[in-house]
């Protein structure tokens, strides 16, 4: 089977979430996934276009889903795999809202065609994590792995769309799969409960008195509980919980030092893939130094 | 002395505005909302609620009611950061999400939020620039937003621009995508519909 990767503005090029796109290819690339970028993949229009205009937003996904189409002819399922979850859940909403009205379908189809393009219904969106655990399977990658984490108490950090409002994959409440998937590599994931808790998304950006407080509820508590690293699967979630810890320790006037990671950065490094490949020099923070120590990793940056 | 003393405090029916309520009813799914049962469950789950002027819980009543002027004036359409807890937890099925969003889209094409507003700014620039380019860029995006907003903030945060930077994770000019006639060509398909009528705009 073949996935089209469509990476988003954030993880694209030299954006905020680019560690998320080196740490994901190189995966991919280790474990073998026949996958390729989806061909003049446009913004999704994230939840930001859908506060100016309902219908554009839904134009603008639909045409990643016709180029999907077009791009993979021949399989049953067109697969479109967004790592950032927004993309995911943004691509999702315009193909259910196409199914589940009619009226919209049919309006977003003619301008399609306006534009030459044409969308069946073909596409499927699916998220890494998904596609990592239920497809490549646990045994393969725990069979990969040559630098066990082990003794890293991990915080899964899921965040709000990657199972709201459509679980495609996972539970709404409790997510556990990437609490799976990183207990396969070596990990110990920590029991918290602000798995899927808002971050604050554009509000540390917009209405920061708000936004940064949602984001650092979420790492006291995993600070709480003893983690050692909070994992996540948002380019969105990553800059907020990673970036502002300095003006959240500034604003609270609490010093908080947790490091963040992306889960593919912990899977990759597990795997024994190297530092710069993941993109693990890209992060604020060093991954705790019990698990560096053989490697003799230098972070210059402050 | 109160500031309300001398101005009239209570809300008449003449004031509502029913048609309103039933513009909002009439999206996709908007049907729902006269299912509401006021059970409050929303605001219970809303990670912002503690924050908002009305709660969501309030602010369906209000919007059923007919409350046009105070509905879109409040702080709470622009403090929902779009998590969706609120529309998994309901048990009538109300897209109150995606209520907000429509509540959002109303004030923003009646103008009715307050000079430099960020919430409302950035939605528009980045409407633009996707418009333009295909693509977003978050550096970019951030610099229009301050310059919109309070240019006192590039300095603010320079600091933290410098950092990404450092880390080769900020950049300013949207990559474009190839075929940027082809996306406009299919956006421009979709402009007589959704944004609201001039004529409508004269009822609050």
């Amino acid at each position: 089977m073949k996935y089209l990767y469509y990476p988003g503005c954030c993880c694209a090029l030299k954006d905020n979430g680019k560690a998320y796109e080196e740490s994901l290819l190189a995966i991919f690339n280790a474990l073998k996934v026949d996958f390729e970028e989806l061909d003049d993949w446009n913004c999704c229009g994230a939840t930001v276009y859908m506060a100016v205009d309902e219908t554009k937003s839904f134009a603008l996904a639909a045409r990643n889903l016709a180029l999907a189409e077009k791009q993979d002819p021949e399989s049953k399922k067109a697969t479109i795999v967004p790592p950032c979850s927004a993309c995911c859940f943004v691509l999702d909403k315009a193909k259910r809202y196409m199914e589940e009205y009619p009226e919209i379908g049919e309006k977003i189809r003619t301008s399609l065609q306006a534009g030459g393009l044409s969308y069946a219904g073909r596409t499927v969106i699916r998220h890494p994590l998904d596609v990592l655990v239920n497809d490549i399977g646990l045994d393969r990658i725990a069979g990969m792995v040559k630098r066990p984490l082990k003794g890293l108490r991990v915080a899964c950090y899921y965040g709000c769309l990657l199972v709201r409002p459509y679980a495609s994959f996972d539970d709404q409440h409790n997510p556990m799969t990437m609490d799976r998937l990183l207990r396969a590599v070596g990990a110990e994931p920590i029991d918290w409960p602000l798995k899927t808790r808002c971050c604050g998304g554009s509000l540390t950006g917009t209405i920061e008195e708000v936004g940064l407080r949602l984001g650092y509820i979420i790492l006291k508590e995993a600070q709480r509980r003893g983690a050692d690293v909070i994992a996540t699967a948002c380019p969105i979630c990553m800059c907020n919980l990673e970036c502002f810890q300095r003006t959240m320790s500034r604003e609270f006037k609490t010093e908080s030092k947790l490091p963040a990671a992306y889960f593919t950065q912990l899977v990759g490094f597990a795997m024994g893939l190297d530092y710069r490949q993941i993109g693990l020099h890209r992060n604020f923070r060093n991954l705790p130094d019990f698990l560096l120590a053989e490697k003799k990793v230098h972070h210059v940056l402050a | 002395m109160p500031e309300w003393l001398g101005q009239r405090r209570i809300t008449y029916e003449s004031d509502l505005d029913p048609g309103f309520a039933r513009e909002i009813a009439a999206l996709p799914g908007g049907d729902k909302l006269v299912g509401c049962i006021q059970c409050g469950t929303c605001s219970g789950t809303c990670p912002v609620s503690p924050y908002m002027d009305y709660t969501p819980r309030r602010l369906v009543a209000m919007t059923r009611a007919g409350y046009k002027y105070e509905v879109l004036r409040s702080f709470t359409i622009w403090l929902c950061s779009s998590c969706y807890a609120c529309t998994v937890e309901c048990p009538k099925q109300i897209k109150i999400t995606d209520f907000m969003y429509a509540l959002k889209r109303r004030a923003i094409a009646e103008k009715v939020y307050p000079k430099r507003f960020p919430v409302a700014i950035m939605a528009r620039e980045f409407f633009k620039m996707v418009e333009k380019h295909g693509r977003n860029r978050e550096g970019g995006l951030a610099v229009r937003l301050f310059l919109r907003t309070n240019p006192l903030k590039l300095f603010y945060h320079g600091g933290f621009a410098l950092r990404l930077w450092l880390r080769g994770r900020v950049g300013l000019v949207p990559d474009a995508i190839k075929r940027t006639g082809e996306l406009k060509t299919i956006l421009h398909a979709l402009n007589h519909d959704d944004a609201p009528a001039a004529g409508r705009r004269g009822a609050a």
